[in-house]
Formats: structure tokens, C-alpha cells, sequence
């Protein structure tokens, strides 16, 4: 039996939806309890951030990591903190977003521990699934012992844990030494009006079919008319139509909505890899042989331009 | 100034990727291998880094069989002046492959490594920032933009929340995103130059240090199939589709 230390994801005041989903994977671990570390700079708003982390099902304790230094999320600054942090815990996860990426890896080579990325399912203490090949096949992967577990869980595999009535919140603080070679200068935030891509029911994304900025107006409406966050395929970032935090694919974001709406998106296998796991793909494609009509769940041969509205207007 | 390139052999992005039916891996007989794309937009940022005046020598770097000798020839050809070929029978994992960009940064004195944000074969994703951790040097991951200023970079990264910008003091590890740049096509004449140009052979077990433990690798599954799907014909068809699964 072995403990876990969660490494939290969040923005200065709000938990990341990752720690929820990663709570779901360390469920089926069996560990004797998961502690999870909060580190931020000191203030109200990290408070929040820890009575959030609290409150979900399966925490044993909050770790309260107040330093200035941890105002930005930087991995090189994170990295040693976590690694002197993390003695006596069998594991050291994080979700598998570009934050649980960037760092552990580099918490992991400290700790002289090899990584698994991308957790997808649980086969028992230490042996685990992982997709490789952009989610054309799946691996087993077993950590030997000896060495602590060290990953970031694949957020797209988990469902969110509910609530719990609060654990404590203890503070903590690592006497690592700190780099000063690494500064944050800032952060340009991208699309942030509809709901967030990895956590939302519901997906809408637009391809290069789309074909301009202004065009995605309809991807859009078509949204916001669902509830739905909005995605895109590389191919239509990479033509500037819509900034790149909205990529869904291998080298994206992975996504599992209920419901996910490709709109004039061919379907290579890295865009595909980012939507396997959603419960029902639409593709609305003009080209009756776009390989997309292979993995959707309901196919709609027609040009976007006319389908779009229509829909927009049919929908309840 | 120094530029490390890892370049890894992968199959090809447009391959089909079958599992072996035993479980043992995937199907790599007869399939195309080429260079793994983010590594080809490191040798391409490498090379733009020397076209602005920054970077002075540019050193191709893989690790595998002979055959990843084809790669860094196409590494050459796209303008690295050598290649280090670290040999290795076995596949490296990233704390191993860690160890000799790490190695190799120390005794060439690099002041940038850069590498792909992952390998399109196990989509790890992690030795950029193993071999920063182990080097104790900065690591900025995802970089679709890297300005030089002296002694310190400026890099753009793209990060789930949009775009971050950090300022890291070199030397430093830099992994590229796909938005860095569009990679050179190689000419047949560069590739014929390419022949002459030096590449050094290393066995790996010079470079690696201290033995690490090794994940378990065991059998591989093809991911579960997606059931059939249906084709409606108008919209009016799609809404009551998706009414009757309840999905509206
Ligand atoms: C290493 C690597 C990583 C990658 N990672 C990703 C990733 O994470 N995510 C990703 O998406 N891609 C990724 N790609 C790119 C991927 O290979 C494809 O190039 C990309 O997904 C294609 O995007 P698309 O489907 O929008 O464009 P296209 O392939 O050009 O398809 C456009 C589609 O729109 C349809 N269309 C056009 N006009 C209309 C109309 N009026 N009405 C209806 N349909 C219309 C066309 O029939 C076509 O099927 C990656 C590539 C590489 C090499």
C-alpha cells in the first residue's frame, strides 16, 4: 500500500477540472490515501484553490505550498520543490494536460524515476494502459519496483469524482533550492467564453472546410446554440482561422464529450486521436469518402455552409 | 553558439499502424520510416537560428540502429554541418535517451538542445524535459516561437490556457511545437552533399550514466472498434437521430 501526491492544476483562483479525473484513476489504484499538493503564491486566492481540491471525493489532505516563486506554473521551479516533497509517496500524478506534461517529467528524472504518460486505465498497483501511435494501439506498461510511479493521467480516460465533506489543509514548503534561470513573462490567454474544451459534454469543432475566420461564426453559433465548447482541427489553426488552444488531436487536446460535432474536418488519424473516446461522433462532410465517416456514429454528407444554418435553426 | 538536434526514427505519420496479432508490437517490416515530424522542425529551427545570426554549429543527433544513419542524413541535408549517431541495438526510453542528449550537451558544450515535444511512435513526450531536469538547465516546452537575446531566450509556448511566454538563460532544452516553423524540403543535391558531411559513432553505453530502472513494456492491443455508424440524409433526419439518443 503506497500513497499518493496529486500535483494540483490551476490558474491562480480556480482548480483545474484535471485533479477531479485524476482523483477517478487514483480510485482504482487502492492507495492508502492521496494528498494533494496546491503551490502557488501566498494569498485568498490560493485558498480557494485548496477548499476546491478539498472537496473532492477520495482526498486525504490539501497541501498548502505558498512561495512567490510559484506564482506561474514553471516546471523548473515546480520540479524540485515536488521531487523533495514527494519522499515517501508511491506516486506522483497529474493530469494529462500541457501543465502535468510540461512537469512531470522533469519531477520524475529527479527522482531518477522513468515516467508514464498518459494513463488510460488501471491494471493494477503498478502495471497500466497507455495509448502510443496516436491511440492506434494501446501498450501495457508496468513500473518495475522500487522506483515511485510517476505520470500524468490521461484526463479524457476518467470521469470526475464527486464531492466529500473537506479534508484538512496542512501547509507545506520544500527546502529545494530554486533555480532563477527560468522567468515567466506572461500569459496570453485564447478562447475563454465558452466552456472549457477538456470537461465540456459537448464539442463542436470546424476544419479547414470552414475556410476563414469569419466563417467559424457558424461553428460558433452552432455551439453556443448546444451549450457546446468549440474545437478545430490543426488545419484550421494553422490557417489562422481560430487560435490554437482549440486543436483537438494527438498533438492537441484529447477530448470525450457525450456528443462531438466535426464540421468539414477529413478525419486524419491525429485529429481522430483526440475524439476516440467521445460517446457519439456526428460528421457533417461534403466528400462522401472523407475517411471522418469511418469512426462517426452519424455521417451527414452536405456542404457546412448549408447544413450549418439549418441545423442552427432545427436545433430545439 | 551550439545547437543539439535529436532526431528520432519513427514510422511514417501517414502509415496505417497495424498491431501484431501475438501482441508483441506493431507491425515495422516493410513500413516507411522517416524523421519524427517535430524533430524535423527542430532541425529546421536549428537552421533558421544559424540564418539569423545565433547559432553557429548544428549538431544532428540520433540514437537507434545504423539505420537511424538515413534520418540524420536527411538532417544533413536540410543544412546540420554533423551528426552524432549513438549506437543502440535496444530502443531507449526517454530517462535513458535523456541521459545522452544530457551526456552529449555536457561534452560538446551546447548551449541549446532542441528536440520534438514528442515521437509520434510512443507519444511520450517526456525527454525534452528529463534531459533539462538532469542537465539542471531551463526547459521550455511546446516553443512555436524562440527569440535569442544573447544570453537568454525569449519562448513562446503553447500551453492549454492559450499562449505562455518565458524567458529562460541558456543553456537550455527547448522542445518544438508543430506552429515553430514549416520544415525546408530537401533537394536531391543536398542530399548528395549531405555524403560528405562528418558523422561520428558513439555506442550508448558511453553516454549513459548510471543504470535507471526501465519501464516494464508488455503487450500491445489495437484500441476497441467503433461500432458501425449510419448516415442520415438531410438535417430534419440528424435532429431526430440525435433527439432519439437523447443527446439534445
Ligand atoms: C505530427 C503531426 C501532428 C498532428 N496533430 C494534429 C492534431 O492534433 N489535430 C489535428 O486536427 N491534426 C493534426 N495533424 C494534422 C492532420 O494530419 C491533418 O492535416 C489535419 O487534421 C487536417 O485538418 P482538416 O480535416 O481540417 O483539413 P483537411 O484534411 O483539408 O479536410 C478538410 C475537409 O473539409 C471538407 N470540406 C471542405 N469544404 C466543405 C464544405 N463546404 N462543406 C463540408 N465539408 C467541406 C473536405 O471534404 C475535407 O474533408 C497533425 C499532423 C502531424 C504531421
Amino acid at each position: 500500500m503506497a500513497k499518493v501526491l496529486l500535483i494540483a492544476e490551476h490558474d491562480g483562483t480556480k482548480l483545474n477540472a484535471g485533479t477531479a479525473k485524476v482523483l477517478a484513476c487514483c480510485a482504482d489504484l487502492g492507495a492508502e490515501g492521496v494528498d494533494v499538493l496546491v503551490s502557488g503564491a501566498d494569498g485568498a486566492g490560493l485558498d480557494g484553490v485548496c477548499a476546491q481540491a478539498a472537496a473532492l471525493a477520495g482526498v486525504s489532505r490539501v497541501l498548502r505550498n505558498a512561495d512567490a516563486r510559484n506564482a506561474a506554473p514553471l516546471a523548473a521551479i515546480l520540479a524540485p520543490q515536488i521531487a523533495d516533497l514527494a519522499a515517501g509517496y508511491g506516486y506522483v500524478l497529474g493530469p494529462s494536460t500541457t501543465f502535468g506534461k510540461d512537469l512531470l517529467p522533469r519531477v520524475a528524472a529527479l527522482l531518477g524515476a522513468p515516467a508514464l504518460s498518459d494513463i488510460m486505465k488501471v491494471l493494477g498497483p503498478r502495471s497500466f494502459e497507455r495509448p502510443i501511435y496516436a491511440g492506434n494501439a494501446i501498450l501495457t506498461v508496468s513500473v518495475p519496483d522500487g522506483a515511485p510511479v510517476v505520470g500524468t493521467v490521461r484526463v479524457a480516460s476518467y470521469k470526475a469524482v464527486g464531492e466529500q465533506a473537506p479534508a484538512p489543509v496542512e501547509a507545506v514548503s520544500s527546502s529545494a533550492e530554486l533555480p532563477g534561470h527560468t522567468r515567466f513573462v506572461e500569459l496570453r490567454a485564447g478562447s475563454r467564453d465558452r466552456p472549457d474544451l477538456q470537461s465540456a459534454n459537448k464539442v463542436v469543432s470546424g476544419g479547414r472546410g470552414v475556410g476563414s475566420s469569419e466563417n467559424f461564426r457558424l461553428i460558433f453559433e452552432l455551439a453556443d446554440k448546444l451549450g457546446a465548447a468549440a474545437g478545430a482541427s490543426r488545419a484550421a489553426v494553422d490557417a489562422g482561422f481560430v487560435p490554437n488552444d482549440m486543436q483537438v488531436g494527438q498533438t492537441g487536446k484529447v477530448v470525450a464529450p457525450e456528443l462531438y460535432i466535426a464540421v468539414g474536418i477529413s478525419g486524419a488519424i491525429q485529429h481522430l486521436a483526440g475524439i476516440k473516446d467521445a460517446g457519439t461522433i456526428v460528421a457533417v462532410n461534403k466528400d462522401a469518402d472523407a475517411p471522418i465517416f469511418e469512426v462517426a456514429d452519424i455521417g451527414l454528407v452536405a456542404d457546412l455552409f448549408e447544413a450549418v444554418p439549418a441545423l442552427v435553426k432545427a436545433l430545439p | 553558439m551550439k545547437v543539439l538536434v535529436g532526431v528520432k526514427r519513427v514510422v511514417d505519420y501517414n502509415v496505417r499502424i497495424r498491431v501484431k496479432p501475438d501482441g508483441s508490437g506493431v507491425l515495422t517490416d516493410g513500413v516507411k520510416m522517416s524523421m519524427n515530424p517535430f524533430d524535423e522542425i527542430a532541425v529546421e529551427e536549428a537552421i533558421r537560428l544559424r540564418e539569423r545570426g545565433h547559432a553557429t554549429e548544428l549538431v544532428a543527433v540520433s540514437i537507434g540502429p545504423l539505420a537511424v544513419q538515413e534520418q540524420l542524413r536527411t538532417a544533413l541535408a536540410m543544412g546540420m554541418d554533423r551528426a552524432i549517431h549513438v549506437e543502440s541495438a535496444t530502443a531507449l526510453q526517454p530517462l535513458e535517451a535523456a541521459q545522452v542528449f544530457c551526456a552529449l550537451a555536457q561534452q560538446e558544450q551546447a548551449d541549446i538542445v532542441l528536440l520534438g515535444k514528442q515521437a509520434i511512435d510512443d507519444d511520450s513526450g517526456q525527454t525534452g524535459q528529463m534531459t533539462a531536469a538532469l542537465w539542471g538547465r531551463p526547459q521550455a516546452t511546446y516553443a512555436s516561437v524562440i527569440e535569442i537575446n544573447g544570453s537568454t531566450a525569449r519562448v513562446t509556448r503553447e500551453v492549454d490556457a492559450g499562449l505562455e511566454v518565458i524567458e529562460v538563460d541558456l543553456p537550455a532544452v527547448f522542445t518544438s511545437d508543430l506552429r515553430l516553423n514549416e520544415p525546408r524540403y530537401v533537394k536531391l543535391p543536398e542530399m548528395m552533399k549531405a555524403k560528405k558531411k562528418p558523422m561520428d559513432v558513439k555506442p550508448a553505453a558511453e553516454l549513459l550514466g548510471s543504470n535507471v530502472p526501465r519501464l516494464e513494456l508488455g503487450t500491445v492491443r489495437p484500441p476497441p472498434a467503433r461500432g458501425a455508424g449510419i448516415k442520415v440524409k438531410t438535417v430534419e433526419e440528424l435532429v431526430t437521430e440525435l433527439q432519439g439518443r437523447g443527446l439534445i
